[in-house]
């Protein structure tokens, strides 16, 4: 299809335009030519993107059990919050004692925040997750540097982790420590040990982990590490299976990035900005960028931390993500917070145990609300991939789960339905994997050629990694 | 697959291939391109770089992941191939003839196989 420069054309513009009512001033260097816009009625502009948003798939249009990425469905209720007058109509260089209602939102959220992860403060600046890695990467170096200790260097990464993880401690000036997992998936408990030392700034670890299982040594992690002299940092992309149940505070973490975008339910990749709170113990708080919100007597004020390490964006981060997370904490409530990971829990493990009637598990146990399958035997088999697998189901009108990931799994397929499926889609979605693999052994051609039904059939990745095309140009 | 008698493989999947006493050509093996698929872009060292046994030096990236590229000697890069940075299809292609860097001043080694060592090593 046409992209929106190449539709229209010159003269076609919107016609339904308010006056202008700002005095129009002549800017000291004018532009010489007109900015390269397209030039579409509003029909044609409003086509456009329904035509765009037929051609996607998103949580609204069905199962999307995209895993380590919580795709659940995000109340509408949080929209109508978010578009209050008096969270839109305000401009964040405003005096303070005109947006008391948008500070006393940043408070409220910190102070639940702070409880449902048993953390003392947080700042709400960074824009999504590995900005909050980074950010909280910084929390660690300026912490030992503070302190005089400039000779810890070193972050530790077990070989689970997120990509972010080992490029985020890179970013922020560390060199990066990676260690083997154990047999079952969970930090080598003996490796952790042989790695600590006088170099270690801190380890980055989420629990439950990459493949769904809750590391039942975190306590002993944790001990070992700050024995050595380290910090630990909790990386939320999985706080999803325990929020409201354990806390990563006490598990021993002392800093912490939420992404308010997966747990919380705000909109997710494409479909909006998204936010990578950062929680600390009362240890780092004196570190954390500013401006952050505090609670006076005449009401609340911005303050710069003691010793900030500054800014990490501009202004107080994605204000409205922040209200929508508000929103749905206080919609589910202290009961509905931890039922919303039980089931979470309950599904993914209702899922696994249906589809490992025929799919092997690369993790064969009770997992937590995600799993892993590991279709190696099954490509050795019938030379079905995981990969063909994935396109199958988009014939089936569900997001395929990740894939190729975590690398510790080959031919790894991550399955994270969320709590917010009920039992009759997971079922469906069980019915299409467990037919797609009768498939593989029946007809397996039928597998290669798919997707059939999509807007487009199988795109050549190679071919756009190796030469991307990343903006149009009127060349 | 493939593994030439007169290259020595390291157990993270690289090829070393002598030049003299303290110069090796160093590569990634037909095991490791076919274990990674296609390679979109590769991330070469400096030409002076120290390179250390067992410590990345390199890293290749595929559609599926980025991964490190391991050093089997300790030495320090002469050159690097620069072709691959345009060219990365080249390590899937022909990964013997796709060499990554030269290392001059060799000083150490990790624990090499021979190609009938790698071959049942990676087999298991």
């Amino acid at each position: 299809m046409k992209l929106i420069f190449e539709k229209g054309a010159p003269g076609q513009h919107l016609s339904l335009m308010p006056p202008c009512d700002v005095p129009v001033v002549t800017p000291k260097r004018p532009r010489t030519e007109p900015l390269p816009l397209p030039h579409v009625s509003e029909t044609e502009l409003t086509r456009h993107y329904t035509a765009l948003a037929k051609r996607v798939h998103g949580v609204n249009d069905g199962f999307y059990p995209l895993g380590s990425c919580t795709m659940k469905y995000n109340p509408k209720i949080n929209e109508d919050m978010a578009a209050l007058p008096g969270f839109t109509q305000v401009h964040p260089l405003q005096p303070e004692e005109t947006v008391q209602g948008c500070m006393e939102v940043y408070a409220e959220a910190e102070r639940l925040l702070d409880e449902i992860t048993g953390m003392d403060a947080m700042t709400f600046q960074p824009a999504a997750g590995a900005h909050g890695e980074f950010t909280g990467l910084l929390l660690i170096k300026a912490y030992h540097h503070h302190r005089g200790d400039t000779a810890r260097t070193k972050i530790i990464v077990p070989d689970s982790a997120h990509g972010t993880n080992p490029a985020s401690a890179v970013m922020a000036g560390f060199s990066v420590v990676n260690i083997p997992s154990a047999p079952d998936g969970c930090v080598d408990v003996e490796a952790l040990k042989a790695a600590v030392g006088p170099d270690t700034a801190g380890l980055m670890l989420t629990n439950p982990n990459t493949v769904g299982i809750f590391d039942k040594n975190i306590l002993e992690i944790t001990r070992i590490v700050h024995e050595a002299g380290g910090l630990c940092y909790y990386d939320g992309a999985n706080l999803n299976a325990v929020m409201g149940v354990v806390r990563p505070g006490d598990m021993g973490f002392d800093v912490i990035h939420l992404n308010l975008h997966k747990t919380f339910s705000t909109p997710h990749g494409g479909g909006g900005p998204g936010s990578g709170a950062v929680g600390c113990k009362e240890i780092l708080r004196p570190f954390l960028p500013g401006p952050v919100v505090v609670k006076g007597e005449s009401g609340y004020h911005f303050e710069k931390p003691e010793h900030s390490i500054g800014r990490v964006k501009d202004f107080y981060g994605n204000f409205t993500v922040v209200v929508k997370a508000l929103t749905y904490i206080l919609t589910l409530g202290k009961e509905g917070i931890p039922e919303a990971a039980k089931n979470a829990v309950l599904n993914a493990n209702y899922m696994m145990k249906r589809l490992k009637e025929k799919y092997t598990m690369a993790y064969d146990e009770i997992c937590m609300h995600e799993f892993v399958m590991c279709l190696e035997d099954l490509k050795e088999e019938t030379g079905i991939s995981a990969m063909d697998i994935a396109k199958g189901l988009l014939d089936n009108g569900i997001h395929p789960p990740t894939m190729y990931f975590p690398l510790i799994v080959h031919e790894a397929l991550m399955i994270e339905p969320t709590e917010t499926e009920s039992k009759e889609t997971l079922d469906e979605a069980c019915d299409v994997f467990l037919k797609l693999w009768d498939l593989a052994h029946t007809n397996p051609q039928a597998l290669h050629d798919a997707p059939v039904t999509t807007p487009v059939r199988r795109l050549d990745e190679v071919g756009a990694a190796r030469n991307p095309v990343l903006r149009y140009t009127t060349e | 697959m493939n593994f030439p008698a007169e290259l020595k493989y390291s157990k993270s999947h690289e090829w070393v291939k002598m030049i003299d006493d303290t110069t090796a050509l160093v590569g990634i093996t037909d095991f490791a391109q076919s274990e990674l698929g296609d390679l979109v872009f590769i991330n070469l060292p400096a030409e002076g770089d120290a390179v250390t046994k067992e410590e990345s030096f390199c890293d290749v990236e595929s559609v599926k992941a980025v991964s490190d590229v391991m050093s089997p000697v300790t030495g320090t890069v002469a050159e690097v191939n620069s072709e691959l940075e345009d060219e990365p299809q080249k390590l899937n292609e022909a990964p013997y003839e796709a060499w990554i860097a030269k290392i001059s001043d060799i000083s150490d080694f990790e624990e090499l196989l021979d190609a009938a060592a790698y071959e049942a090593f990676i087999q298991k």
